[in-house]
């Protein structure tokens, strides 16, 4: 710079109201920013409002689905009761693969996913309603579901973090194993529950709601507190979030992983055991492709796959709306096929949604996507 | 991009029109406004060709939002930006850098997973008939990297494989791929060296002699001396002071538009003949090949022990031993007269150690969780009775540490991703401020941190040590290093030369020590 004086040395300040000589007055007057007046409205603008906005979009979502059941079966939905009816009975029928989405919020808000819910849910329900296990009565079949689920949540965990193997691999490898096992175990016939407890919990109303919603709401608001007010949430979040920083906090990071599948494993138990009680019985097929249902709805629920947010709630209504959905083509008389291509429309519009939403800086520099001004 | 198949023609030659001394950027009363935050609240800024023009400003100023606008990154609100006499608003960052305008951002955005070629011409590679020319792009990057002085980094090499400072390298290597009038460098000191800036700074002569405009911003006042031609101040979003001259402005009058006070930017006082404790922190014999070799040292309680070195000499890695997040080879680590786990971080923790680690991004921070979240990161388990936490109390100690760093904004519930990069250092150091930690590491603490921050943060260790805690801390600013340490170790290589009280030393001899290849007393004092 010791060529071109003339551009480099003081030139008379353009702009006159940063005229160095005024600078004085300019520092005294410099007023504070404008957060103050705004900070009101900064939960709802800001960050912690995101989680709030999505979900009350979702509540508009199942509004509108309302309104598209009322205008298309207008003769049943001018029936009150008809409408609670069927209000309960989209909650039940949302209620197993709810409590099986509330562990896999979990385990995708920690940075991993849980291929094998499915295959848990169908092994824990044919274990605990083997000859044997029934003779230990009500509490021996839930216990057995309940250990068989965190089992094979543990040794999915201790793949993931010790083995350090990938969680698609290990959780898709206990797919195809668990079925398997629970294909031996049956010896591939359906197994009839004999116990008349078990079967109550989905025969059972209790005020006029079915037990199977109670037990799927206890399950919410467990897992709500769990993630939002425990330290066990804010290790989830961390753990997912940046694993590197969380490590470097002393957070053990392996054995939270360990944790979260074990946890996934224990929501199948009791999915199991709600499973086993609506059929009856329980076989080696059943709960099929429920991990695609409970991934679907923890995306449509806005948690990001990639780990470190997530709301159970956003969940719980991802898993709403497709039971909603299922219910509407139902009473419609559609076919399942169409509305499995509706089902896969909203997942990604949901993932576009996503993308928008935060992926904004990861789409800076794709280079292809980007249009020139 | 295809239109311009060979845009990946690298050499930073000027563009042939290039006038030295015209101006080539103007912005008049640009506005950017995020929820919540006005950040920048009229800004004027002329900048010409052939010059260094510097930004500063506090932490959150608005410096890094003002360049986002000039790469495309953000839209302005309101106001006028004219490039080359033109009013333009670029759409994205890739109309930004066809225009002519290159940026090395503050958090650095490489593509972990990409080559150090591919990232240097990421969005514009050679191409022909649609393919990307691989040979090509080496040999421009290995070009480009020669002039950076960095021949040695591989342009097939994983960025994810490099260090900070070569990752830092990358980006002003992608900067410098494109045709550019104009560069902007947001903080590229920040992670270099004492000799890396020199480098920096000779790359910067170079192009503004072809008349390339370039806008720099630091928060280290002597650089700007140094490299500067014209300043322009920021505060609260505005410009308080325009096109002062770099070298003769008194620091007085620059840091008082800056802050609107006038801060003492010295180091607090040593406490006098202070009665260290005994020792905390024994290391003895530590080693990971490749990377140190057999460092020895103690740290007392109550004292600050300094270690100088590049970057490179296995500083880092040192610290990140001693805390447990790598396993030495051989040697041990006792805490307290106890030997610590070898590549136990919990373990080192539950001892009482904390490391604020040298990326924040990548090592330190939840961005898109609440500043209270990322400061009790380390310590939420404090505010909790049988697993569940005390919100309340948990954000009440975290707004603690914001008031006595002067995090800005106050309000601890924004997400961390929102902070200006000053702010986020804050936030990754005040984690360990809490209490409850015997012994401190500190890799890089000031890392893009204001004057007047700064200060208070000496002030913050100083008192620290004072309660009793022992801080080991690395800076790459000798003057910090020998303004704020008791205690100093040099360290060349892996290893260390000297050790010495921190008044027998200046910044000369560190610096010879820290670089020479010369005959050096290897024995640690
Ligand atoms: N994406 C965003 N959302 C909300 N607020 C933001 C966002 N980016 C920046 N801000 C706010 O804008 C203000 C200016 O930030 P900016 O990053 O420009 O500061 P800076 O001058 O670069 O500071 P530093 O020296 O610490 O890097 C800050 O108050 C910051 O919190
Ligand atoms: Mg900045």
């Amino acid at each position: 710079m010791t060529d071109s004086p003339p551009a480099t040395t003081q030139l008379p300040a353009q702009s006159p109201p940063v005229d160095p000589a005024e600078t004085e007055a300019a520092g005294a007057h410099a007023t504070p920013s404008h957060a103050a007046a705004t900070g009101r409205l900064s939960w709802w603008h800001g960050d912690s409002g995101e989680g709030a906005r999505r979900n009350l979009a979702l509540v508009g979502v199942l509004v509108a689905l309302f309104a598209i059941g009322a205008a298309t079966r207008s003769d049943l939905y001018s029936n009150p009761d008809w409408v609670w009816a069927n209000m309960l009975s989209i909650l039940k029928l949302a209620s197993v693969v709810g409590v099986v989405t509330v562990g896999m919020t979990f385990v995708i808000i920690g940075g991993g996913i849980d291929l094998s819910v499915g295959a848990i849910v169908a092994l824990a329900g044919v274990w605990c309603t083997t000859v044997a296990t029934q003779s230990f009565g009500a509490g021996g079949m839930i216990f057995t579901a309940i250990v068989v689920g965190v089992a094979v949540g543990l040794v999915n965990g201790t793949l993931i973090a010790y083995g350090r193997l990938v969680p698609f691999i290990a959780t898709l490898a206990m797919l195809v194993a668990a079925r398997g096992l629970a294909a031996e175990i049956s010896d591939k016939q359906t197994q009839i529950s004999q116990n008349s407890t078990i079967n109550g919990i989905a025969s059972t109303n209790l005020l006029g709601i079915p037990v199977l919603v109670y037990i799927l709401a206890a399950v919410v608001i467990a897992g709500w507190v769990l993630l939002n007010r425990t330290t066990f949430g804010r290790r989830t979040v961390a753990v997912g979030g940046n694993p590197e920083a969380a490590r470097l906090a002393g957070i053990d990071v392996k054995r939270h992983t360990l944790l979260l599948y074990a946890l996934s494993g224990l929501c199948c138990g009791i999915a199991a055991i709600m499973l086993t009680a609506q059929a009856t019985s329980a076989q080696a097929g059943m709960a099929n492709l429920y991990e695609l249902d409970a991934i679907a709805a923890v995306i449509i629920g806005g948690t990001l796959l990639s780990g470190g947010r997530g709301t159970i709630i956003g969940s719980l209504l991802g898993v709403i709306i497709f039971a909603t959905i299922t219910n509407l083509f139902a009473i419609n008389g559609l076919s399942i096929e169409a509305q499995n291509m509706v089902k896969g429309g909203i997942i990604v519009a949901a993932v576009l949604i996503q993308q928008v939403q935060f992926g904004s800086l990861s789409l800076f520099f794709r280079r292809n996507r980007l249009t020139t001004s | 991009m295809s239109e311009q198949p060979d845009s990946g023609a690298p050499l930073v030659e000027a563009p042939a029109d290039t006038v030295a001394g015209e101006v080539v950027l103007r912005l008049t009363d640009v506005v950017k406004t995020f929820p919540g935050v006005r950040a920048l609240d009229g800004v004027q800024l002329e900048v010409r060709a052939g010059e260094v023009h510097c930004l500063l400003g506090q932490n959150g100023a608005g410096k890094s939002t003002l360049i986002k606008v000039l790469a495309g990154v953000h839209r302005p609100d309101s106001g006028l930006v004219e490039w080359r006499g033109q009013p333009v608003s670029f759409a994205n960052p890739q109309a930004a850098m066809r225009a002519g305008i290159a940026t090395i951002y503050q958090e650095l955005d490489l593509v972990a997973d990409l080559s150090v070629a591919e990232n240097a011409f990421l969005g514009h590679e050679p191409r022909r008939l649609g393919f990307v020319r691989r040979g090509q792009m080496a040999r421009h990057t290995r070009q480009i990297l020669g002039r950076l002085g960095h021949a040695e980094i591989p342009p097939g090499r994983m960025v994810r494989a490099l260090p900070a400072a070569g990752k830092q390298v990358v980006s002003m290597a992608r900067a410098l791929s494109h045709e550019a009038r104009l560069i902007i460098m947001d903080e590229p000191s920040a992670v270099l060296a004492h000799d890396e800036v020199e480098n920096l700074f000779r790359i910067i002569r170079e192009l503004t002699a072809q008349g390339i405009a370039v806008i720099y911003i630091s928060h280290r006042l002597e650089e700007i001396r140094e490299i500067g031609d014209r300043v322009t101040v920021l505060k609260d979003g505005r410009t308080t002071a325009a096109n002062l001259p770099a070298r003769d402005t008194p620091t007085r009058e620059l840091v008082s538009r800056m802050t609107g006070r006038t801060i003492e930017y010295v180091f607090p006082d040593r406490p006098e003949g202070s009665a260290l404790g005994e020792e905390l922190l024994q290391v003895e014999g530590l080693t990971r090949a490749g990377e140190f070799a057999d460092v020895s040292l103690t740290v007392r309680a109550g004292e600050i022990v300094g270690i100088a070195g590049l970057v490179g000499s296995g500083r880092s890695e040192l610290m990140e031993t001693i805390y447990g997040a790598r396993r030495a080879e051989s040697g041990t680590v006792r805490m307290a007269g106890r030997a610590l786990r070898p590549g136990s971080v919990g373990a080192a923790v539950r001892a009482g150690l904390g490391m604020a680690p040298e990326e924040r991004k990548s090592q330190a921070l939840l961005l898109g969780e609440p500043i209270y979240r990322n400061v009790t990161l380390a310590t939420f388990s404090r505010y909790a009775r049988f697993g569940f936490i005390d919100a309340g109390r948990e954000q009440a100690e975290a707004d603690r540490i914001a008031e006595s760093l002067e995090m800005r904004p106050r309000d601890v519930r924004r997400a961390v991703r929102t902070l200006s990069g000053g702010n986020q250092q804050k936030v990754v150091v005040g984690r360990w401020l809490l209490g409850g930690t015997k012994l401190l590491l500190l890799d890089e603490p000031t890392r893009g941190v204001d004057v007047g921050a700064r200060a208070e943060l000496y002030q913050v260790i100083r008192q620290l040590a004072a309660e009793g805690v022992g801080v080991l801390l690395v800076s790459s600013e000798v003057p910090e290093v020998l303004g704020l340490a008791d205690r100093v170790l040099v360290m060349r290589e892996g290893r260390v030369v000297r050790t010495a009280q921190a008044g027998e030393l200046d910044e000369n001899t560190v610096l010879d020590l820290v670089m020479a290849g010369s005959l050096m007393e290897g024995a640690p004092a």
